[in-house]
Parts: C-alpha cells; sequence; structure tokens
C-alpha cells in the first residue's frame, strides 16, 4: 500500500519536470494555434546554453538557469518575428513546417558543435539526497524542488494572463487577433511576446532535465514527445490543464515502470492514446 | 474632419467599392444605409485599415491615413465598433473594456464613464462578455469603441438581432456622445432609426454612394430609390 503511495509520489514529482517540459507549448498553441515542432530542440538548446557557464565559469547550475532563460526569452522573440510571423496566417500548416525545419537545423548544428557525446549537470548529493516519510516513502529533494519550482511558474504565467495587460491582450489576441489590432494591439508582437514566454518556461525544464539525466543533441523529440501528450492529455490551451496532463503522464510512466522495467514510457503513451480515443478535447478543456 | 476620395476596395477578384467620395464635419453623424452588401462595411474597414486591397485617399484631420495599419488608425483617433460585435470571448466585460483603452489615448473615456454612460454594466463587469444579452454585448462593444478615446466612432450594424426597444435604449447615446463633440459614423439597415439620428446621410448600392443628404431635405421616394435601385413610381 505505502509502496503503491511512493510510486505515485514519483510520478507526480516526474510530473512537475513534464509540466516545464509542457506549459511553454500549451501557450503558443493557446495565443496562436501554433504547434511548435522544435520545441524540444529549442529544450535541448537551452541545456547547451547553460553547459558553457556551468563547464567554463563553474557556475551553479541553477544559477546558470538565469541567463539562459532571459537568452531563451529574446532567442523565441527574435524567431517569431523574423521567422514565425510571416508564417502564421489561415494555413496552420505553414507556421508548423518552419518549425519542424527550425528543428532539423537545431539538431544538426547542435551535433556539429558538441557532437553526441552526452552531457549532465553535476548538482553533487542534492542529486541523490532524500527526505524519508518511514521506511516505503522517499521524497527525492532535487525532485521536489522542481515541482515547487514548476507549481509556482505555472502558477505565475496563469496570473500574468489573468492579471496583466500583457496577459490581457494575449487573450484578445488569441480571441481575434483582428478585431485586436483595432484596440491598438499588434498581433505581430503578442505573439512573438507569446514564443518568448514559451522558451524562457522550456529552459527552466531543459536545464532541470540536463541536471535528472543526461542530455544529447537528439533528446528533443522524446522531450517533445512528453510535453505534446500533456498537453493533449490535460485540454488544449488550458495552463492548469496542461499542468494535470504532466502530472498524469509522470504518474503514468512511474506506475508502468513499477510494473516492469521498460514499461513505463510505453504506459504514458497508453494513457495519452486512451485520452485521444475517449476523450479528444483533454481532460480538462477550457470551457468556451 | 474625415475626407474620402476616389476610394476603390476590393476581396480578391471582387470589386466592392467604385470611387467613394465622403465628408463628415467634426461633432456630427453621418448613417450609412443601404441593402446588404452594399459596401457600408467595406467602407467602414476600409478607413479602420481592416481592407488590404484598396486604393484612394483616405484624410484624417488633413493626414493621409489610408496607408496605415488598424493599430496606427485607433492611435490616430478613429474607433471601429466592428459588425457582429466580436466582443472577445474569453475576457470579461470588464477586460472587454480595458482592452479598448490599450492604443493608449488619453481623454475623459474611462471604466467609470464607460459604466456612466450604460449603468447596465457595471453589475455584470465580471461576468464573461458573451455571457451577457445581444443588447448589453452591443453596449460593451461600443463602450469598447470608446475607451479608445476617438475623435471619430464608427459604429457598423448597431441594431442587427436587436429588439425595438433596446434598439432605442443605445440609439439615445448617440446624440449624447456629439453633444460632447465626438464624431459618429453609423451603419444601418433600419432606415427610420437612423434617419432620426443623422445629421446627414450616404445612401450605398452596389458599392457607390447613390444619394446623400440632410435628411430633412430626403424625401422617401429619393431613399427607396437609392436604397432599392427602384424608380419611383
Amino acid at each position: 500500500m505505502l509502496e503503491a503511495a511512493d510510486t505515485i509520489i514519483q510520478g507526480l514529482l516526474l510530473g512537475g519536470l513534464y509540466a516545464l517540459f509542457a506549459i511553454g507549448l500549451s501557450i503558443t498553441y493557446g495565443v496562436m494555434r501554433l504547434v511548435n515542432i522544435a520545441h524540444g530542440d529549442l529544450l535541448v538548446l537551452a541545456a547547451y546554453l547553460a553547459l558553457w557557464p556551468v563547464t567554463s565559469l563553474h557556475m551553479n547550475p541553477f544559477v546558470a538557469i538565469l541567463p539562459v532563460v532571459v537568452l531563451m526569452f529574446c532567442l523565441g522573440y527574435t524567431l517569431q518575428r523574423v521567422i514565425l510571423n510571416r508564417t502564421m496566417g489561415t494555413n496552420f500548416l505553414a507556421p508548423m513546417l518552419a518549425t519542424f525545419g527550425i528543428s532539423i537545423i537545431l539538431r544538426n548544428g547542435l551535433q556539429q558543435i558538441y557532437h553526441s557525446d552526452s552531457r549532465s549537470f553535476d548538482i553533487g548529493a542534492l542529486g541523490v539526497d532524500s527526505i524519508h516519510l518511514g521506511p516505503y516513502i522517499a521524497i527525492g529533494e532535487f525532485p521536489l524542488i522542481v515541482f515547487v519550482v514548476s507549481v509556482i511558474l505555472t502558477l505565475a504565467t496563469s496570473l500574468l494572463f489573468s492579471h496583466t495587460r500583457i496577459g490581457v491582450a494575449l487573450r484578445a489576441t488569441s480571441d481575434d487577433a483582428q478585431t485586436a489590432g483595432l484596440m491598438g494591439i499588434r498581433a505581430n508582437r503578442t505573439y512573438a511576446i507569446a514564443l518568448g514566454l514559451s522558451l524562457a518556461l522550456v529552459a527552466v525544464g531543459g536545464v532541470f532535465a540536463g541536471m535528472r539525466t543526461t542530455f544529447t543533441p537528439e533528446s528533443g523529440p522524446a522531450s517533445l514527445l512528453y510535453a505534446f501528450e500533456a498537453v493533449v492529455i490535460g485540454g488544449m490551451g488550458s495552463l492548469w490543464g496542461t499542468f494535470a496532463g504532466a502530472v498524469i503522464l509522470g504518474m503514468a510512466q512511474g506506475v508502468g515502470a513499477k510494473v516492469g522495467a521498460g514499461f513505463g514510457i510505453l504506459a504514458g503513451h497508453l494513457v495519452f492514446l486512451a485520452v485521444l480515443a475517449f476523450k479528444p478535447t483533454g481532460l480538462f478543456e477550457r470551457s468556451r | 474632419m474625415l475626407q474620402v476620395r476616389n476610394l476603390v476596395a476590393r476581396y480578391g477578384d471582387f470589386q466592392a467599392l467604385f470611387g467613394v467620395d465622403f465628408d463628415l464635419k467634426q461633432g456630427s453623424i453621418v448613417a450609412l444605409i443601404g441593402a446588404n452588401g452594399a459596401g457600408k462595411s467595406t467602407f467602414l474597414k476600409s478607413i479602420a485599415g481592416q481592407m488590404p486591397s484598396k486604393s484612394g485617399e483616405i484624410r484624417f484631420n488633413s493626414e493621409e491615413i489610408s496607408t496605415l495599419p488598424p493599430d496606427r488608425i485607433v492611435r490616430e483617433g478613429i474607433s471601429l465598433v466592428p459588425e457582429g460585435r466580436r466582443l472577445f470571448r474569453s475576457l470579461s466585460v470588464e477586460e472587454n473594456l480595458k482592452v479598448g483603452g490599450f492604443a493608449g489615448r488619453k481623454g475623459r473615456w474611462t471604466l467609470g464613464a464607460v459604466y456612466d454612460l450604460f449603468p447596465q454594466l457595471k453589475d455584470k463587469r465580471h461576468t464573461p462578455a458573451t455571457a451577457l444579452s445581444g443588447g448589453q454585448q452591443q453596449m460593451v462593444a461600443i463602450g469598447r469603441g470608446l475607451m479608445a478615446n476617438p475623435d471619430l466612432l464608427m459604429c457598423d450594424e448597431v441594431s442587427l438581432g436587436l429588439s425595438p426597444v433596446v434598439i432605442k435604449d443605445i440609439y439615445k447615446v448617440f446624440p449624447q456622445l456629439r453633444a460632447e463633440s465626438l464624431s459618429l459614423i453609423v451603419v444601418e439597415q433600419d432606415i427610420d432609426a437612423a434617419l432620426s439620428i443623422a445629421d446627414y446621410v450616404y445612401c450605398f448600392m452596389h458599392g457607390k454612394v447613390t444619394l446623400r443628404g440632410a435628411p430633412e431635405e430626403l424625401t422617401k421616394e429619393q431613399i427607396s430609390a437609392a436604397y432599392f435601385g427602384l424608380e419611383a413610381a
């Protein structure tokens, strides 16, 4: 019984990391119906961006997150303004193909520079220390930190959307970009901020992922898949829905791994497929 | 204040406006009447910058604005209340109104002033805008347009789908707004409603202006001829 509780808790904490992967994807889909195929590769890029200050300047990887977040925001803003805004319009396929191209460029670019050696960030004892709650339940300190950060960032993002001027502008543009233009809101700029925000959030997920396990230039697609699954399970375009979707995915993987080694990821996919089959709009679809 | 010369607009291959000339004096209400598809809405969209394919001159306060995008035109002081209201569905009434003020022009229109004009909205300010009745939604749309603190407010199809009582309620604010030296262009299919408030009327048919004049100068026969394209019997 307690062992089962432990499995659930581990899955929940893993879900926190997946939420960091997924929230950004949820934002770009929610605001501008952009399915960002490069999302996972951008996550890996963020990890590589943190690599230099950590290895050369001996910066603590937790501290390195901050400059990487800023850089990734700027990158997102620029990508949208310079490339993706030109593809936005009635056809959702065009921006999607553009991100597919970006994905290929990123993966091969990273391969060229860093080769395929796997890397990770050393966080010392923090990576293995855990808080013991009785003989069966142990909560890893690092996964707990990731989970708490993930909750805080999801909350901050949802407050940004509900309570700030830019958040209201993002929602208005998402509802009706043309009418928002009549109010003086430039959709091109709003979209750029949305992608900036998306990449700032995935940057945190990318560096955390690098602390938890290893990464290579080829790690992107798997991360994209988990992010995508979390967004679909939770319901397109809803932030807390996406968070819940990530947690469900994490738990499914945890339970699956308990059933048998190698079943973890498969169990996640099965839950994803079940949601697609029985409630394709997601479990927590934003009510409209 | 607004001068339009030889305005031509098209949707792809379809030409919607054929050389429209139009003048508006500051502090007046101009009504645009005409049947469906006559080009009234296209005319407003052209002024607001929403028609990418157009030619001709549009001067506002003696400045050429025909090449500006919508977000610049609202900053110049022209606000469009679009056809079908087009409220932001995931935003509350108050958020919709706030978005109206995002262009950043200063003036007398604030949330409080809009609630004074339309007191019904105040109690509903935290309700999703699209949960309101049609009349109240139209009030939100007009309030949102006013929040931009425009010099010229353009209202497209204000009375569409509303009951006569509600239409009367909404129409009584227009003279109030004119009294504050706001200029208005109102697109209206209901001729009587239009004539009751307008200082000047333009009748559109097939993308051309077929009749223009002050309401008291126009006869019913002239108007039906211009509206339906029929010769007066």
